[in-house]
């Protein structure tokens, strides 16, 4: 079976923030919700480096271990997924992501949070695939049409890959041997405990 | 001939520019070789090595999104996991089991006088009504507090996830606003006890060599005022926890406004290690107040005790009481059948 990773070119990178939109787009995110972002790292300075980050969805996912209402599952394509019926906005599992993927609407008193939202590999949610319901709740289920995150696609550059693992770090692999360098799959080691080695 | 030397040197001169010309050339032109644009950008491992937290630019107003990768989340994962369910699971567990132990081996402390009926106020209305507002509030705080750390292993597996969510909903709504009558409670209660619980040196330490009469030669009744040493413990344990779980939790009830998620991460492992002690002192509290002392729940209940009961346990204050409430206790002067000037 599949076991869906993305992985971040940080040296094809141009920060164009394609992925960014794409994906408010494709899954109707509400304003101040962002599950995909760009980071540029030494802005301005030679070396500057952008990396874009969403959910990684980890090996053994922190988000999942905290939950204190087990609101997280994950899928037989290892997409961390969860359920906005059954979270409670309590916000641990942003404080366990070491990406920061959970986002929270601000809808109650104080900072209360809403329920959360993550990316979701464009693989929906616990409702039935490519409902209304569904989309409505968790955005686009393009996985159980066969495709890939619209991110991805969208990607310029083609930096940002998603997909099975094996197949995009081989794709990276090959990338780094042909053009010479390669600064490695950002956040591979945090997330699936695992790092390419080129 | 300076001509043929000129010309001589001319040549020379070309010949050595030609020389170098030719091994000036660039390293690329000799085989094919890499040249990294980004040789000058940092890698993720240094910067994981340098900071613990990669840190950068983004486009949007959430500037807490700027944080790449905080692998400290998994170390916080690990504290919520694992290690403050052991503490919270032996240190609740363990007053539980000490408390259970005592009652069996040394019983209910009883008034040994027997009553009096005669009655003395402890504490005031005012009083009563702090305590059992804080007292409330804590109750319905510690439960939907452990709800959260204990309720998925505990109480999930009794119902259905939606009941479950539900349960844990109101508990987190509750628990966010009933911090704040609490706070208010707490604040009071110090301006209301602070100076009546400030240490007497020789009073509290006597009490304290002396087990408290709880543990020590049976039947002893060391002196106190109207809190003994181990009363005046909880009640700077309470001001000490209950001030740094108050501030831990403002910080936790209005996230990111000023922090970052490390200060959230320790916010909430100052916030869960004083509260679980701190349920656990409550434990032993309330098992003093109600099952444990025979006399002692009226203190609180009514606000009056039993004259020979505050004798027992808090002589001093009987005393000081006594003297301050009946100065005009019968004396010859005033005896009416002494005729008086």
């Amino acid at each position: 079976m599949a076991r869906m990773k993305f992985l971040c070119d940080a040296d094809r990178c141009i920060e164009c923030n394609a992925c960014t939109t794409a994906c408010k787009n494709e899954n109707e995110v509400p304003w101040g919700i962002n599950r995909r972002r760009v980071i540029t790292l030494n802005d301005g300075k030679p070396g500057e480096r952008s990396v874009s980050m969403a959910c990684m969805h980890c090996t053994d996912a922190p988000c999942q271990a905290v939950c204190p209402v087990n609101a997280f599952y994950t899928t037989a394509d290892a997409v961390v997924l969860h359920s906005k019926d059954i979270c409670i906005g309590c916000g641990y599992c942003f404080y366990a992501c070491p990406f920061g993927a959970p986002q929270y609407p601000r809808v109650g008193n104080f900072g209360t949070r809403g329920k959360m939202d993550k990316c979701t590999f464009c693989a929906g949610g616990p409702e039935p695939n490519n409902t209304p319901a569904q989309y409505e709740k968790y955005g686009a289920d393009r996985l159980a049409e066969g495709k890939l995150p619209l991110c991805a696609e969208m990607c310029s550059t083609k930096a940002l890959l998603a997909g099975d693992g094996d197949v995009i770090a081989q794709i990276y692999k090959e990338r780094v041997v042909k053009r010479g360098y390669g600064s490695g799959a950002w956040g591979w080691k945090t997330a699936y405990r695992e790092t390419i080695t080129s | 001939m300076t001509t043929l030397l000129a010309r001589l040197r001319n040549v020379v001169g070309a010949l050595m520019l030609i020389a170098a010309a030719m091994s000036w050339q660039p390293a690329a032109a000799q085989q094919p070789s890499s040249v990294d644009p980004n040789a000058s950008a940092v890698s993720e491992e240094q910067l994981l090595q340098q900071m613990h937290t990669i840190r950068g630019l983004g486009s949007i107003p959430d500037v807490k999104s700027y944080t790449l990768e905080q692998p400290q989340g998994q170390e916080w994962r690990h504290y919520h996991e694992v290690t403050l369910r052991w503490i919270g699971a032996i240190v609740i567990l363990g007053v539980l089991a000490l408390l259970v132990v005592y009652y069996v081996t040394h019983g209910k402390m009883r008034i040994e006088g027997g009553r009096s009926g005669r009655k003395i106020l402890r504490f005031t209305a005012y009083e009563r009504s702090v305590h059992w507002m804080m007292a409330a509030c804590f109750v319905i705080l510690g439960l939907s507090g452990l709800n959260i750390t204990f309720g998925r292993a505990l109480l999930l597996p009794l119902m259905s996830p939606e009941a479950y969510t539900a349960l844990s909903e109101w508990a987190k709504y509750a628990h966010n606003f009933l911090s704040f009558p609490f706070t208010v409670g707490l604040v009071l209660m110090f301006f209301m006890w602070a100076v009546q619980n400030l240490p007497a040196k020789k009073v509290d330490i006597e009490w304290l060599k002396r087990g408290g009469g709880m543990f020590g030669k049976k039947g002893d009744h060391p002196p106190a005022g109207k809190f003994n040493a181990g009363e005046k413990i909880l009640f700077w344990s309470i001001c000490l926890a209950g001030g740094a779980i108050a501030v831990s939790g403002y910080l936790l009830i209005f996230p990111f406004y000023g922090t970052d998620v490390h200060n959230m991460q320790w916010a909430e492992v100052v916030h869960s290690i004083f509260a679980v002690c701190f349920i656990a002192a409550m434990l032993a509290h309330i098992y003093l107040g109600t099952i444990g002392m025979e006399g002692a729940f009226e203190s609180m209940g009514e606000g009056t005790v039993d004259v020979n009961w505050a004798k027992e346990h808090h002589s001093l204050w009987l005393e000081e009481e006594r003297s301050r409430t009946a100065p005009s206790s019968p004396s010859p002067r005033q005896r009416p059948a002494t005729s008086g000037d």
